[in-house]
């Protein structure tokens, strides 16, 4: 393989990578705060990707938009839309299907958040018909720049800055704020945290916010970066930023981003060694293997009741 | 122990008697339930929406997933283990059945030698899979069953060399009984099978569930813990729910291999197990008549139900209901049956009474925050 090769590949994994990478941190926050797998985020993500169609659609965009100053405000409106959006369903969902299972038995909340999921997936369906849907790309695909004899995209350059930027906001939210400390001693002990006057239920809710609404902008850069999306899209996705989540190590934010940039690597070079259908495959061993030989991932505490 | 299986009979000498011979009132019973089902086909508003043949096909096919969630029942409402990938185990079921008697292979062996095969490679991989990964703790346990449910399609799908790869194996051979060949157009010598599979798959979870084994499950549902304090091994107790609840979806896969004389690897996507949970949870976990009766209603629902709603509901001109394809909204329907089962009646339509109780515990120590933290 020669460099310009290797480069071009890097960058494409670096790009897919970030897509999972930005959908692995709802699962790990949701984790790290209630134990609890959110099987309905991937779907969040999907959904995501529709309310990007629908808005572009809407406000009666085709393709690509030339002018810089009027495609930065559509960049802009596009991911404030689809970030508060999927936020606030985030909430809702949190609120009506986890919040009053909170003290049952696990496998309650397990089984409802399916549930979500599969109702997600089929109102969508239902709404957008049951085959993929062309998102507009109002952001040149085409457009590149050399580096190293490979095209790098403009747009994956972005794509890879935005997700940098939106994981540094998180990380400086969790460790400098008042509500990032609330998230983060509700995550250590709730009930300790509830007597030291943390509002244990908005800070939960405020987690699902945050977790959807990273996940809503994956749904928006899965359109701009694909121009597809599907409303089955959720499900693999989802099921490999959780794989991303375990091998970061569960309930670790920095975990998760380093996770999901490993199974974007994984991803694009196994399909590069001519293994693509088996890039599925591969990801979902890597998920068990990981499960059971070091369940507390890459950069996850040694917990032994973790494992 | 008098279980439901003799609350049907009225309160003295009789239901006793039906409570100390269980394995006889569940062969009556089902076989009570086998005789009046195609009845039901010819009375007025169920003959107008098919033939008798086509119910008595419905049924047998009906039958397939009430294996499949008496199955699914075993890991998920005896043993508490939530298992997302439910539908490899029917899958490789299906294709145990297809290698062994096919055109595609070459090989012609008998129905019933590969029903005990199907079942015996379905509870192998069940082993299989469980033994690395039952010690993980519980939602840890779904999402490696959901991977290995992802990979087993997916194999069987690549690996065309063996499998066929999408088109799957066709032209696999009907069972033959005696000198009686089933025939394809023909449902009723699967119906009758499918009864009598059903009864003593019944009458052995049945057996089962008072066994040493059984209560060992319910032990480790309750109380992990505890369980292994009191000499229970927990990881031989959980392989073996893993491998006696694949074996029933062993038994389906190769019935419905043998039925449709088609196995392909879309057959046994994510949607199967998840429709197998759903008629698990809507049934009652851990209850072997309640999760039999909640497959039932729910394939019918799917497969009648909605397509009648349908032909009801259009003529009637009525504003938005008129107008809508319930078919489209199955999936939606299973959603919201997890969700509103899990918040209103989490122990399902015909609860367990044991499982009820557990499950109405949860709910009294929620109030004392406490004991509810771990």
């Amino acid at each position: 393989m020669d460099v310009s090769l290797l480069v071009q590949q890097t960058v494409n994994a670096l790009t897919i990578g970030a897509i999972y990478a930005l959908i692995a941190l709802g699962y790990t926050m949701v984790y790290g705060i209630i134990e609890l797998i959110n099987f309905a985020h991937g779907d969040v993500f999907m959904v995501g990707s529709f309310v990007t169609y629908w808005l572009l659609v809407t406000l009666g965009f085709t393709g690509v938009i030339s002018d810089p100053i009027q495609l930065a405000g559509v960049l802009a409106l596009t991911f404030l839309v689809s970030m508060v959006v999927m936020g606030t369903v985030g909430v809702l969902i949190e609120r009506f299907a986890y919040r009053p299972l909170r003290h049952a038995p696990r496998l309650a909340p397990l089984i409802t958040a399916i549930g979500v999921s599969f109702i997600l997936q089929n109102v969508v369906q239902v709404i957008w018909g049951p085959s993929p849907v062309n998102v507009p790309q109002i952001f040149d695909v085409q457009a590149s720049f050399g580096f190293l004899g490979a095209h790098v995209k403009y747009l994956s350059l972005f794509i890879v800055l935005l997700a940098a930027f939106l994981m540094i906001a998180l990380q400086l939210f969790v460790t400098r704020t008042n509500l990032g400390r609330a998230m983060r001693s509700t995550s250590q002990d709730r009930e300790a945290a509830q007597l030291m006057g943390v509002d244990i239920n908005t800070t939960i809710a405020l987690t699902f916010f945050i977790g959807a609404a990273l996940a809503g902008a994956a749904g928006v850069v899965q359109g701009l970066y694909f121009g597809t999306t599907f409303f089955i899209v959720g499900f693999q996705a989802g099921l490999k930023a959780f794989t991303a989540a375990v091998l970061g190590g569960i309930g670790n934010t920095t975990g998760a981003a380093l996770g999901g940039f490993v199974i974007g690597f994984i991803e694009v070079f196994s399909t590069q060694a001519g293994y693509s259908r088996w890039s599925e495959a591969v990801v979902f061993t890597i998920l068990i293997l990981v499960l059971v030989f070091r369940p507390t991932g890459i950069l996850g505490q040694p917990t032994a009741e973790r494992a | 122990m008098s279980t439901v299986t003799s609350r049907w009979a009225p309160p003295g000498p009789l239901r006793e008697w039906f409570g100390r011979h269980q394995s006889i009132s569940i062969t009556l019973l089902t076989m009570i339930a086998a005789g009046v089902l195609p009845f039901i086909a010819l009375v007025p508003p169920f003959s107008s929406f098919g033939t008798q043949r086509d119910w008595v096909d419905g049924f047998a096919n009906a039958g397939v997933y009430m294996l499949l969630a008496l199955g699914l029942n075993v890991v998920v409402g005896f043993a508490g283990l939530l298992d997302l990938g439910y539908a490899a185990f029917f899958a490789i079921g299906a294709y145990t059945y297809a290698f062994g008697a096919s055109p595609f292979s070459g090989l012609h062996l008998p129905f019933w030698f590969m029903l005990a095969m199907g079942a015996l490679v379905a509870a192998m991989f069940g082993l299989l899979l469980g033994a690395p990964t039952l010690r993980l703790r519980g939602d840890y346990l779904a999402i490696v069953t959901l991977g290995f449910g992802e990979i087993v399609p997916i194999v069987f799908l690549n690996a065309d060399n063996y499998t066929n790869g999408t088109n799957g194996i066709g032209g696999v051979y009907t069972p033959t009984l005696l000198d009686y060949t089933y025939r394809v157009g023909d449902p009723w010598p699967y119906y009758v099978t499918m009864a009598v599979i059903l009864a003593a798959v019944m009458i052995l979870l049945y057996r089962l569930q008072d066994s040493r084994l059984g209560r060992a499950w319910a032990a480790l549902r309750e109380d992990e813990l505890a369980a292994a304090s009191m000499g229970i091994n927990t990881v031989t107790t959980k392989l073996l729910a893993f491998a006696i609840g694949a074996t029933t979806s062993g038994f389906a896969g190769v019935f419905l291999a043998s039925k449709l004389t088609l196995v392909s690897p879309t057959q046994f996507g994510f949607v199967v197990s998840f429709t197998v949970l759903a008629m698990v949870v809507l049934g009652g976990m851990g209850n072997i008549w309640g999760v039999a009766a909640g497959a039932f209603i729910i394939y019918e629902v799917q497969t009648q139900g909605l397509k009648q709603l349908n032909q009801v509901l259009q003529p009637l001109n009525l504003p938005v209901v008129s107008g809508i394809d319930w078919i489209q909204y199955q999936y939606l329907l299973y959603g919201l049956v997890l969700v509103f089962m899990m918040l209103i009646r989490p122990e399902g339509l015909f609860p367990s009474r044991r499982r009820r109780a557990e499950l109405h515990e949860a709910g009294v120590e929620a109030a004392i925050p406490e004991v509810a933290a771990e």
